[in-house]
């Protein structure tokens, strides 16, 4: 039982394509649903949650999702580095933000962008916010960048507390550390799709994230699992059917395509079963969504299926 | 069209693969590559992250930063014939790429020693933005230079956003050029002189944000690394040169999903923006549709009854399983169409249908390469 609903910090991440977001976001309706006020956060620009509810947010600002708690925010890094400044050092700060060479300097230094980005993750999940008049969130969700960017994101709050050693980049660095090295308040849920390359990935993630922050990760997500309809004897009847060549088109063709689903169907189990040797448990497994788009309505679905990580 | 991709890359030396994360880059760069090769030309293709058994498929985990000679043996017995050409590929290492271009480029051997032992750099030089897309199209560069290549293909990163590549040489430039930047640290660190009082009060409040030592290794990194500007500045218009060159072409690849597709048609803008040449776009996984209309799905189950003899329940499912994949098909058509509307007609699309195993291996890569190099790029039924 991954328990996701007492945390505070969920990281979802995983090879580029397997559906981060989709996961990030569908998470976030079941987690609203348990009552709990919810955010999605999401990177670089990215606005999907917002867009998939039709909103249009401002960047970098907190928006409403439907009616029930969830909320989203995609995180601009200007934004987050104007409201640390505020809350550091008050006027002083905010003659920083506004100076150009500050600007420059802050772009320019390599892995501030990555910091910024998870000390705003880390700041939405704060009961004490730094953002004057923002409610605390029970849960933040966020829609890491694909593994070797997250990874990379994750250990910057101690890389920083490291090479500063003293100051307040070290404090809030290793404050931001601790708490994602805490298992109580943060988790990682790691996102698969039943391939071969993003199965060998999500192994390899596991083995960098205990080397890099001694965290397991909470949960491990297989995404969109054909469903499989035929058994091998009844793939046998089929492949018999379609070896004698019945006389109508729309026949033949229905019954390679049964097989064509089914061959890939088998070659997913193959996966999800290496996965779970791998991982010494069965992943969760979501359901192939055979939908023009993934709305509310879809989403939800998927929803229905990871309440069993809260 | 005949020969499909290759006649996209018909006058090309180099060929830069692009597109978003998850929809086969990789894999199909490496397949370009070993069809290209079958054609007699000397082809190498750089791969940025390859997956594990095909890069021991290729000998891709054998360490080095240069390209090597892939043996024809393993394509031959897959049915791919390589002949007079060759195959070579390599695996790039960004960082060690960085560390190259940093000893190319250092004026003198102290000031490359400083660099590469200072800690902001040993611990975030990998955090450089855009150093990653920036180091791969600085090896691209090389290996135009040195190797006497009919070919390049280059792999971009996985990124999830296949924009950070085109924008990567203006960030890193923009890195090194910080003018404001400069003036501000020259204040800094060990001996401090200051230039104008806004610079110097800025200074002072950086210190109390930052802390004192964090600012005098980033001071000490920006004054090493600055050396190098001039350098680096006549790297990145080399390369910027190369990616607009005429032998150059981009080949975009995307899946028919509708997010990669976005991207993709956003990718074109870009490119189109930035003079640089778009020779196609290959569309990967697309369910290909066996069924002319609707119509023929309402009484599918009894037809499968009666023509193929599947007992109720079987026949039930196979037509689920075909009405399913039919909807999908359709999906996938109206996203290519879209997609081809808004490349343009200029731009040929190739449509590689979804394959039933996963390329993973060199049989993969072969099987791929199949549809890829196919009449019209292997669009329809098998």
């Amino acid at each position: 039982m991954p328990g996701l609903a007492d945390k505070r910090l969920v990281f979802v991440t995983g090879k580029g394509g397997v559906g981060k977001s989709t996961v990030a976001i569908a998470l976030g309706i079941a987690a609203a649903r348990r009552g709990l006020r919810t955010v999605v956060a999401e990177l670089s620009g990215q606005a999907r949650a917002a867009e998939t509810f039709g909103v249009a947010p401002p960047s970098g600002e907190e928006v409403r999702l439907g009616g029930d708690g969830l909320h989203a925010i995609s995180i601009d890094m200007e934004r987050a580095m104007e409201e640390y400044l505020h809350e550091r050092a008050g006027r002083i700060g905010d003659v920083l933000a506004a100076s150009r060479a500050f600007h420059a300097f802050a772009h320019a230094t390599p892995g501030m962008r990555e910091l910024l980005t998870i000390g705003k993750a880390w700041e939405l999940a704060q009961d004490r916010r730094r953002v004057p008049g923002a409610r605390p969130y029970d849960l933040a969700i966020v829609d890491a960048p694909a593994t070797g960017h997250a990874l990379g994101a994750l250990r910057a709050p101690s890389t920083f507390a490291e090479i500063a050693r003293v100051g307040p980049i070290a404090n809030q660095g290793r404050t931001i550390d601790a708490t994602l090295r805490d298992p109580a308040q943060t988790a990682v849920l790691a996102v698969a799709l039943p391939e071969e390359m993003p199965v060998t990935e999500t192994l390899a993630l596991r083995r960098r994230l205990r080397d890099a922050l001694g965290l397991e990760p909470a949960a491990v997500v297989v995404n969109a699992c054909l469903p499989e309809r035929l058994g091998p004897r009844q793939a046998r009847t089929v492949a018999e059917a379609l070896e004698a060549v019945p006389a109508i088109d729309v026949a033949r063709a229905a019954l390679r395509s049964a097989l064509s689903e089914h061959a890939r169907a088998c070659g997913q189990r193959e996966q999800v079963a290496r996965l779970a040797e791998g991982l010494g448990a069965p992943p969760l497994e979501l359901p192939y969504l055979f939908v023009e788009r993934l709305d509310p309505a879809a989403l939800a679905t998927l929803a229905d299926r990871l309440e069993e990580l809260l | 069209m005949s020969d499909g991709v290759a006649a996209l890359l018909a006058d090309t030396r180099v060929c830069v693969v692009g597109g978003s994360g998850g929809v086969g880059k990789t894999t199909t760069s490496a397949a370009i590559a070993a069809g290209m090769a079958a054609r007699g030309l000397k082809v190498a293709v750089v791969t940025i992250d390859p997956a594990q058994r095909l890069a021991t498929a290729l000998g891709l985990d054998e360490l080095g930063n240069e390209p090597h000679r892939i043996e024809p043996g393993s394509f031959a017995d897959a049915g791919l014939l390589l002949g007079d050409g060759e195959l070579w590929a390599m695996t790039l290492d960004p960082k060690r790429t960085f560390d190259e271009l940093i000893e190319k480029l250092a004026p003198d051997d102290a000031t490359r020693e400083q660099i590469l032992a200072n800690r902001v750099y040993r611990e975030l030089s990998d955090a450089i933005a855009g150093s990653q897309e920036f180091t791969a199209v600085a090896k691209l560069h090389e290996l135009a230079q040195e190797g006497d290549w009919d070919l390049l293909v280059l792999d971009t990163p996985p990124s999830r956003n296949a924009l950070d590549f085109l924008d990567a040489p203006d960030r890193l430039a923009a890195f090194f050029e910080g003018r404001a930047l400069q003036t501000l640290l020259r204040g800094g660190g060990a001996g401090l002189r200051l230039i104008g009082r806004g610079t110097g009060l800025v200074l002072g409040l950086l210190k109390r944000v930052t802390g004192a030592e964090l600012l005098s290794d980033l001071s000490d990194f920006f004054r090493l690394l600055g050396g190098l500007l001039g350098g680096f500045r006549e790297r990145a218009a080399q390369v910027e040169e190369l990616l607009r060159a005429d032998g150059t072409t981009f080949l975009l690849v995307t899946s028919p999903e509708r997010e990669p597709i976005e991207e993709a048609i956003y990718f074109r803008r870009r490119l189109r923006a930035a003079d640089m040449a778009l020779g196609g776009a290959i569309v990967n996984r697309v369910h290909a549709d066996e069924l002319g209309n609707d119509g023929a799905l309402e009484g599918l189950p009894a037809l499968l009854e009666a023509e193929a003899g599947l007992s109720p329940a079987l026949a039930a499912r196979v037509a689920a399983a075909f009405a399913d994949e039919h909807a999908l098909a359709q999906r996938d058509a109206a996203n290519v169409a879209q997609l081809g509307a808004r490349l343009g007609a200029g731009v040929p699309l190739l449509q590689v249908p979804l394959l039933d195993g996963d390329v993973h291996d060199v049989g993969g890569l072969v099987r791929l390469g199949a549809e890829l190099f196919a009449d019209g790029g292997g669009h329809g039924a098998k």
